[in-house]
């Protein structure tokens, strides 16, 4: 099943998302929204900016994804549409959708694809305070 | 043989530039490369991680690096 994977400067319709893994075939529909939050680590955040290495993040994503299928082989469907450019407070950065035949499968599956694109997908994230920015996890 | 590295987030803003090209005779592996941009941009070896990406893929040190190969440095990523 091709899944549905994007990444977009545009504001993410959530319920695209949703409806691009409806399958009759799935008794489950998995979400994950990554919204833009307030504060980060104590410091007020005013917007974020997130960049994008679109050709790897698609190939890496893809790779993401392969390995959500292997592990669970009655995956129906996927999409993960993520945003890049700038975001507003609440606005909605990233969306993982998983269909599965039954509820359980949709959970493992949704987390691993969110926790495994945090760590390879090449997305950088540039929170705005105000009285400064900084790259997001660059230091230690 | 002249080396093209695409730089992104922090990278890019500690080199000052979003490409960097490295005249002949450029570092012939990713960890040659590595080695060589730590050492003129040391702000680079203070990151928590920095990778070398090879045609869109996360490449070990001793891959070749080639003419023709699109080559990108990886800062810590931070999608979600």
């Amino acid at each position: 099943m091709t899944p549905h994977l994007s990444i977009t400067d545009q504001p993410i319709d959530v319920a695209a998302a949703l409806a691009a893994v409806q399958t009759e075939a799935a008794g489950a529909v998995n979400s994950f929204i990554g919204t833009v939050r307030n504060q980060s680590g104590g410091r007020r955040v005013r917007r974020l900016h997130y960049e994008s290495y679109d050709s790897m993040a698609l190939t890496q994503l893809g790779h993401v994804v392969a390995q959500a299928y292997a592990k669970w082989p009655m995956l129906e469907k996927v999409a993960v549409v993520h945003r890049k450019g700038t975001l507003a407070l609440g606005d909605v950065a990233v969306v993982v959708a998983v269909a599965t035949p039954h509820r359980a499968e949709s959970f493992a599956a949704c987390q691993f694809i969110i926790d495994t694109l945090k760590q390879v997908v090449t997305i950088w994230k540039r929170e705005e305070y105000e009285d400064g920015t900084e790259w997001v996890a660059a230091h230690p | 043989m002249a080396l093209k590295i695409a730089l992104f987030g922090i990278t890019r803003d500690i080199v000052g530039q979003p490409t960097l090209e490295l005249p002949a005779p450029a570092p012939a592996t990713v960890g040659a490369l590595l080695d060589h941009l730590r050492a003129n941009y040391p702000a680079l070896g203070q990151l928590r991680s920095c990778a070398v990406a090879v045609n869109n893929e996360y490449a070990p040190a001793d891959q070749a690096l080639g003419p023709n190969d699109e080559i990108a440095l990886i800062p810590p990523v931070a999608g979600g």
